[in-house]
Formats: structure tokens, C-alpha cells, sequence
């Protein structure tokens, strides 16, 4: 029964495959997995923009979208109505074709990456001997749809702001990759479904997820941050810095094309999410042994909802960086200690099992966390600040 | 020849010839960049996860990008003047001719004009990590070292700017 | 000293408590859903200036008696008053010009409350209605006598506190007209009601 319920989609699919011909059957199973992925992650994505006006709300005192619907909950549905029905304007000094490509390549790019990610047992579109490989691999071609958004409409505030895209998510994609890279070190494979095996057992009560070891949880931290910044989500908003640049890249961008920008960020949002929820939380694994009764893809879609609650409530919180700052923060403290981290999982896996390699592994992450950190503090004393080129 | 690599290849041709005949500037850049993915989907086409991805990671993710900042930093839109593409046409076929040579030389002594095609390598991407890391690691360390001697540079020419102010 | 990161826990641990507590405590959600409910009106709240009349007939009532010298004091000069040619009795009975027209463009009024601070007759005051939206972004905020006049009685209601102060001094006025024109000659007409007449 519990069985039943955990693999219903997996059998669900092979019923629907009986009845089709053998020579149809790569395209039927191709499909099958795709669809599924087309739609639940947009509706995820309707979800999500509903939950995250709601949080918002009630962080800064307030109610949040309460006119559509009950409570609301119909706001994506006017959001998605208001968008379809706008007029689509194209800048007269934009390159048309660049303008049009670049919200579609970066929808197709967001939507590429899902298909390693392992929402449940034997759920997997395509497992990929170099999954996680394919993930980072196809995710920055992301950073060349911002560009040519940025680049095709003609608007300075557009150019400012695929720049600061570019230059933020060149940055903060080495912290990412590196933190990752531990996660494939330690486990010694590239393949998004064997890393969620490794995280399979449970000592008593506590999963043998990653983000329980020292290494795993500094990298899960420096994942996490690194995933904000790569999804250009606040405090890492600068590329879009509404009161800055507007809406940076995507400021000639009306009616469905806006959509398409909007719904790309938040699957950027949800695919590094799951990608975080793959490496470092074990997975669809039940966080207990006595919750294993709960279908994995429920699992993995609880997980899933608390990250994004996350990364609300972190947007609630923090104000935005400044372009320095966010330079500093990350070739000054986030690869330095993606660096260090990967000397310490190294070291986890070579000492024997014991007290020694927790400590071993915790020291050498607190110590120049704790260093790095006070450096930070003191270099970031407020000074008269001096521009080269304005006054 | 499947359908597949026939389209793949149509487009990454396609696409480098774009890459060389446009005029803008970032036209050129995106060509190319379609040229190079092109490369990486053959790559996969033949089962070579491993290079097909890095050539991803690599080319579209590093190389690209990296033209495409220098563009932005450098200039605008200016369009290259027409004469450069006309000039030393002599010495361009040249060029050209003697690298079509050199290519054809070495396809014909390759095992491909053999008739008998030795089997196909299984590398997996565990073998090509495992051969990184014993047989090959000196020249991973230094490429390591060059690349990071290179940074070094940079930052260094970076730094002097700014002293000079 | 202070570990890195330690603000932002501290921030997040503030914004869980705002989220959290706007569920259970009115201090933690204090936007009001604005049609259904509205906030009470401040005392001294103040939108656009209305002018003040007496009695029933919202014309023959009005206290102002086109002296102008709002429309002088007006900083961005949005009053525009029309002397009568005839004249008509005021509350003491003198005998005063009545404004013909008296406009007010209420799409360039800034507030400020210059005009009801310099009229030495307690005509004109400041309204606390705030719904104006209006599909004619012209005719629609260019409002005239007929629209400015409101009662001494809904004066008193959203003002009560300024509006007794005024009928004081009204009072006293009215008195000290009475006693210089003598005794005989008693108030005429539209003499303010007492204080808490209704």
C-alpha cells in the first residue's frame, strides 16, 4: 500500500505505456516524463508568487493579496490573466530577434536543468552518469539569455543591468560549483541519483544527510547563499534593482515575454533548490526512519517548499547589496571558504570513521570562518568613500 | 549518417560561418556561441558525456561569457569597417588552403579511412576522473599553476591601474 | 566583536516575529483592509477646505463675505472669489458682500491650511473627506460654491474640539456687535446655534 502510494507515478506511467507501440515507446516515455515537469513546476511557480506576496505581507505588517478569490488565492490566476493580455512592446531600436529569443532560451535553459533532478524513488527524468555535470553545465547558459535580454533591447538601465547579471553570476558561480564539488568528492560520482543513494541510512533517529556533517553544512550554507545570488533573488537583487536600474534586463520586456522572465527566475529558484535538496538534504529520503511511510515525492516536495520559504524569508529580511560589497563578499570570504571547505571534506574522507575527523573537519572550517569574518569586519569600518570617476 | 548529426552539423556549420560573416559584433559572439553548443550536442551524439558537458561548462559558460563581457566593456556597437574583411585575401586563402591540407592528411591516416573500425572506448566520466588524477595529474597541476599564475597577472595589471591614479 | 552573520540571524528572528505575530496581535498587523474597514479620524486631520454656512439654505447660510483674503493668502493661489454686487446681513447682523462665485481647485490646493487660519469669520475649514476620486481629472477636481458648502452642524461633528472654540468666538463677536448697535436692535437671522445644540 505504502509502496503503491510512494511509486504511483511510476506505475501510472508504465500503464499509460502498455498500449503504445514499440516503435513509438522512447518518444511516449520521453514525454511522459517531460509533461509532468511542464506542468507541475509552473503551477509550483503560481504557487509560489501567492505565497511569497502573502509572506511579504505579513513580515512587514501587512495582509498581503486578499482581493482575489478567498484569502486570495486566486491573485496568480488575475497576475497570469493581466500578463497574457498586455500589449507585447518591442523597443524601435532593439534587435528583434535577439529580443524575442532571449526570454525563450532562458525558459527552455530553466527547464533543461530539471531533468536530473530526482523528485522521488525511480523518479528521475534522465539519470545522467554526469548529472550534476549537466545541471551547472546547461545553467549558465542562462547568464547568456540575460545578456542578450540585456543586450537586444537598446536601453541603458538593460545593459547595466545584464552587466551586474553577468558579473554577479560569473562571481557566485564558483562558490556554487565548489561547494557542489565537495557533495561529488565525497561520494565519488557525478550522478544526481547515486548521490541521493549515499544519503540513504540513518543512525537511530539522524539521516546520514550531507548537511549533518561539518563540511556538508558549511557547504550547504555557502550553496544556499551562492543559489540566492545565482537566481538573483534579494539581497542579491541588483540586476534588477527596482529602484536603482528599474528593472534592469528585462526592463523592455512587457506582456508574456515579462511573464516568461518571471516564471525562468523562479524555476532558476526552485531547479538550485532542488539541486541544494539533492546534495546536501538526503534527497526525497524521509528525515526519520519512523517517517519513512511518507511517499518520497512528498518528501521531496516538503523539502522543496521549505527552501523556497527560505529564500522568502531571507528576501523579507535583508536589504540589498551594493555592488562592491557583493564583489568583496564573494572572492573575498565565499571562494576562499568554498576552497577550505573542500580541503576539510577531503580530509573527512580520507580519516579513518571516529571524534577525531569531527573535530578535525569542524576546526578547520570555524577557524577561518571566524578569521575571514572578523577580517571582514574591520575592513568594513565606515570611511569616507572615494570614486574614481564621479567627484 | 543519422538525421540527427546531419542537423546538428548543418547548424554548427552554419553557425561558424555566421560567427565569421556577421557584421555586429554580438551577432558574432552568438553565433558562435551556437557553433560551440553544436560541438557539445555532436560530442553527446557519440556518447561522450563527459567532454560534451565540460564543452558546455567551458565554452558557453566561460568562454563566451568572457567575450561577451569584454564587448560590453569595451565598446559600443560600432560596426567593424568593411575593408578589413577584403584585405590579404592572397594570404587568407593561403591560410585556409594549407589547413584544409593539414586536416586532410590527417583524416586520411587515421583510423577512420581504415576498414575496419576498432571498438569504440567506453570512458566513463569515474574513468576520465580516475586517469585525471594518477596518470595525468602533473599536467592537471600545472595547468592548475599556469591558470593561476595567469590570474595572478591579471590582477597585478588590474592593481597598477589603479596605483597610478 | 561579533561572529559574521549574527545580524542576519538577529534580522531573521525579527522578521519570524513579525510574521508570527501578526496572526495573533493587532500591534503586528496594523494595515487595515482599507473599503471594509477604516481608520478613526484624527482630530486635527485635514484634506481640502470647504466653506461653512448656517442654518438650512446652503447658499443664503454661507458665513464668507468675499473679503478676499484667503485668495490673497493662498500659497499655490487655488481660490477664486467673485464679489457680489449686492449685499446681505451676516450673523451680526452687518451688512456684508456675499461671494458670487468661489472656486476652489482642489488639484492644486496643497492643504496647508493658510486659508482657514486667515479668515476672520470662521467661513471656511478644512474637511476631512478623502475619497475625491473623480473621472474628470479637470472639471471633476475644480470644485464650486455649491460643492464647497457644508453645514455648521458637520463641521461641529468632525471637529468638535475646533468647531466649539469657533462658535465661542462667534458668540463673542455677536454679542459685542449686539451691545454696541444697543439693545434694541436684536441679532437677525442665522446667529450660531449654542454650542451643543443638537
Amino acid at each position: 500500500m505504502i509502496d503503491a502510494l510512494d511509486q504511483i507515478f511510476v506505475a501510472a506511467k508504465h500503464r499509460l505505456m502498455e498500449p503504445v507501440p514499440s516503435r513509438w515507446q522512447p518518444l511516449v516515455s520521453a514525454l511522459l516524463s517531460i509533461v509532468p515537469l511542464l506542468m507541475v513546476f509552473p503551477g509550483l511557480f503560481a504557487l509560489t508568487t501567492l505565497l511569497e506576496r502573502k509572506g511579504l505581507g505579513r513580515i512587514q505588517n501587512r495582509h498581503g493579496p486578499n482581493r482575489v478569490g478567498p484569502w486570495g488565492v486566486l491573485q496568480p490566476v488575475a497576475d497570469g490573466l493581466k500578463t497574457l493580455t498586455k500589449e507585447n512592446v518591442v523597443p524601435r531600436g532593439a534587435a528583434p530577434f535577439i529580443h524575442f529569443l532571449a526570454p525563450v532560451v532562458l525558459v527552455i535553459v530553466s527547464f533543461l536543468v530539471y531533468a536530473v533532478l530526482p523528485l522521488g524513488r525511480n523518479m528521475v527524468a534522465v539519470d545522467l552518469d554526469a548529472g550534476v555535470l549537466f545541471f551547472f553545465a546547461v545553467g549558465t547558459a542562462a547568464e547568456l539569455a540575460v545578456f542578450m535580454a540585456g543586450w537586444a533591447s537598446r536601453n541603458k538601465y538593460s545593459l547595466l543591468g545584464a552587466m551586474r547579471a553577468i558579473a554577479q553570476m560569473i562571481s557566485y558561480e564558483i562558490p556554487l560549483i565548489l561547494s557542489a564539488v565537495t557533495v561529488v568528492m565525497v561520494t565519488g560520482s557525478l550522478s544526481t541519483v547515486r548521490i541521493v543513494e549515499a544519503q540513504a541510512e540513518y543512525t537511530g533517529w539522524i539521516p546520514h544527510w550531507f548537511v549533518m556533517q561539518p563540511w556538508g553544512l558549511a557547504g550547504f550554507i555557502l550553496f544556499l547563499i551562492s543559489a540566492t545570488a545565482e537566481s538573483n533573488r534579494s539581497p542579491f537583487d541588483l540586476p534588477e534593482g527596482e529602484s536603482e536600474i528599474i528593472a534592469g534586463y528585462y526592463i523592455e520586456y512587457s506582456g508574456f515575454k515579462f511573464a516568461l522572465f518571471f516564471l525562468a527566475e523562479y524555476l532558476g529558484l526552485f531547479a538550485v533548490s532542488g539541486m541544494a535538496i539533492t546534495l546536501f538534504l538526503g534527497g526525497w529520503h524521509a528525515p526519520a526512519p519512523w517517517l519513512e511511510f511518507i511517499p518520497s515525492w512528498a518528501c521531496f516536495f516538503v523539502k522543496l517548499l521549505a527552501l523556497i520559504a527560505l529564500f522568502i524569508w531571507g528576501r523579507g529580511t535583508l536589504p540589498r547589496f551594493r555592488q562592491d560589497q557583493l564583489m568583496e563578499f564573494s572572492w573575498k570570504f565565499m571562494i576562499p571558504m568554498a576552497l577550505v571547505n573542500l580541503v576539510s571534506a577531503a580530509l573527512w574522507q580520507l580519516m579513518d570513521c571516529g571524534p577525531e575527523r569531527w573535530l578535525v573537519s569542524f576546526l578547520l572550517i570555524a577557524t577561518p570562518y571566524l578569521l575571514l569574518g572578523r577580517s571582514l569586519f574591520e575592513r568594513n569600518q565606515f570611511f569616507k568613500r572615494t570614486y574614481r570617476f564621479a567627484g | 549518417m543519422s538525421l540527427p548529426f546531419v542537423i546538428l552539423a548543418l547548424l554548427t556549420a552554419a553557425a561558424a560561418m555566421g560567427a565569421m560573416s556577421l557584421r555586429p559584433l554580438v551577432h558574432c559572439v552568438l553565433a558562435l556561441v551556437v557553433s560551440l553548443s553544436g560541438l557539445a550536442c555532436l560530442y553527446l551524439q557519440l556518447g561522450a558525456q563527459f567532454a560534451g558537458f565540460a564543452q558546455l561548462l567551458v565554452y558557453i559558460g566561460a568562454v563566451g561569457i568572457l567575450i561577451v563581457f569584454a564587448v560590453l566593456l569595451t565598446r559600443g556597437d560600432a560596426m567593424p569597417p568593411r575593408r578589413s574583411l577584403v584585405q590579404g585575401r592572397v594570404f587568407g586563402l593561403g591560410v585556409a588552403v594549407s589547413v584544409l591540407g593539414v586536416l586532410v592528411w590527417a583524416i586520411s591516416r587515421s583510423c577512420l579511412m581504415s576498414p575496419t573500425l576498432p571498438p569504440a572506448p567506453v570512458a566513463t566520466v569515474e574513468q576520465i576522473g580516475d586517469a585525471l588524477m594518477t596518470r595525468f595529474v602533473l599536467p592537471l597541476e600545472l595547468v592548475g599553476l599556469l591558470l593561476t599564475a595567469a590570474l595572478m597577472g591579471s590582477v597585478m595589471i588590474a592593481m597598477q591601474e589603479g596605483e597610478d591614479k | 566583536m561579533s561572529l559574521l552573520g549574527g545580524g542576519i540571524l538577529k534580522g531573521m528572528f525579527e522578521t519570524a516575529r513579525n510574521f508570527f505575530g501578526s496572526y495573533v496581535s493587532a500591534q503586528r498587523l496594523t494595515t487595515v483592509p482599507y473599503p471594509e474597514e477604516r481608520i478613526p479620524a484624527k482630530a486635527n486631520a485635514r484634506q481640502f477646505p470647504f466653506l461653512v454656512y448656517d442654518g438650512d439654505d446652503s447658499q443664503a447660510g454661507l458665513r464668507c463675505v468675499a473679503c478676499q483674503i484667503c485668495e490673497k493668502e493662498c500659497p499655490p493661489k487655488c481660490i477664486s472669489i467673485i464679489k457680489s454686487r449686492d449685499k446681505r446681513q451676516d450673523y451680526k447682523g452687518q451688512s456684508q458682500f456675499y461671494p458670487a462665485t468661489f472656486d476652489i481647485d482642489i488639484s492644486v490646493c496643497m492643504s496647508c491650511q493658510i486659508c482657514a487660519e486667515v479668515c476672520p469669520f470662521e467661513a471656511i475649514k478644512m474637511d476631512v473627506e478623502y475619497e475625491l476620486s473623480t473621472p474628470d481629472r479637470f472639471g471633476g477636481l475644480w470644485l464650486h460654491k455649491a460643492q464647497l458648502a457644508r453645514s455648521s452642524r458637520y463641521y461641529r461633528q468632525i471637529h468638535p474640539q475646533a468647531a466649539a472654540d469657533s462658535d465661542g468666538f462667534m458668540a463673542a463677536e455677536s454679542s459685542k456687535a449686539r451691545a454696541r448697535v444697543g439693545a434694541s436692535a436684536a441679532p437677525v437671522g442665522l446667529a450660531p446655534q449654542p454650542r451643543h445644540a443638537e
